[in-house]
């Protein structure tokens, strides 16, 4: 068994269960962690593909600053009776697991049909390029240069937008 | 890479069911959101995966691309929340139906 092997096994444990630990947990503030470390558990997944930058930013964004947010937020409510919220219908929830087992069936069985492993072989040698902050920002600024203005101007206007949704006095 | 690529697309297939089922599941609207960015994370865990063995750095850019839309999301999303808590005083997503007729 190859390092590579081990470690994917050992990252792909720990995003899966805390994935399901995530959405099972009563109280927010436990899901939120559970869902940082879900987080963190993807970069090392990036960095087994050779996506050092989108590892780096996966921490410095994804776990550090949104979650941030998120764990502001439900600091920042008061805390409801978290037995009535989980107090769903219980066809609901039936309902909610055949879905997800449904779609979950389905992704699994294109996955499969496609078999993507036999008709691509992995360039290792491009990928180890592809992933460095030099091969994608040559893209952002030459090829995505307009797709990359129009995520700075959303920026501007989801700032703007929470100043003005939360700022609203209370009655 | 000596793993097989279908490893990666199926642990990224789990992590989007989970969060279906955490979306259809709970009533919290903050855990529902945060089931929204599990959905989002592997569907960049899918670009990678491809972007990676494809050798090509398009499918990363466009990790970037979404995360600025899920900090964007993020923020005007935690922002409505609030705003909903002020007006109601509940984050129970059954008694937030004043958008239904």
């Amino acid at each position: 068994m190859s390092l590579e092997l081990i470690l994917f096994i050992i990252f792909a444990i720990i995003s899966a269960v805390s994935a399901v630990l995530m959405i099972t947990r009563v109280n927010p503030i436990i899901s939120a962690l559970f869902l940082i470390l879900n987080f963190a558990s993807l970069a090392g997944l990036y960095l087994l593909l050779n996506a050092q930058f989108i590892a780096v930013a996966q921490v410095i964004v994804y776990a550090g600053a949104i979650m941030v947010l998120f764990l502001f937020v439900i600091m920042l409510l008061k805390p409801e009776h978290e037995k009535k919220l989980l107090a769903v219908n219980k066809n609901v929830k039936i309902f909610a697991y055949i879905v997800a087992a449904l779609v979950f069936l389905q992704l699994a069985y294109m996955i499969f049909f496609a078999k993507p492993s036999v008709s691509m072989n992995a360039q290792v040698a491009a990928s180890i390029h592809a992933g460095t902050i030099e091969a994608i920002g040559f893209e952002l600024y030459s090829n995505y240069i307009l797709p990359f203005e129009a995520a700075g101007f959303l920026l501007l206007a989801a700032t703007i937008g929470a100043l003005v949704l939360a700022k609203k006095k209370f009655e | 890479m000596t793993i097989p690529i279908e490893y990666y697309l199926i642990l990224s297939a789990f992590m989007f069911v989970v969060g279906i089922a955490g979306v259809l599941t709970r009533r919290n609207a903050i855990i529902v959101f945060m089931s929204v960015e599990l959905m989002l994370n592997s569907a960049n865990l899918t670009f990678i995966t491809f972007s990676s063995y494809l050798g090509d750095s398009v499918g990363q850019l466009f990790v970037f691309f979404v995360m600025t839309v899920a900090a964007a999301e993020a923020a005007v999303g935690l922002a409505i929340i609030i705003a909903l808590f002020r007006n109601k005083l509940t984050v129970n997503i059954d008694e937030i139906n004043i958008l239904k007729w």
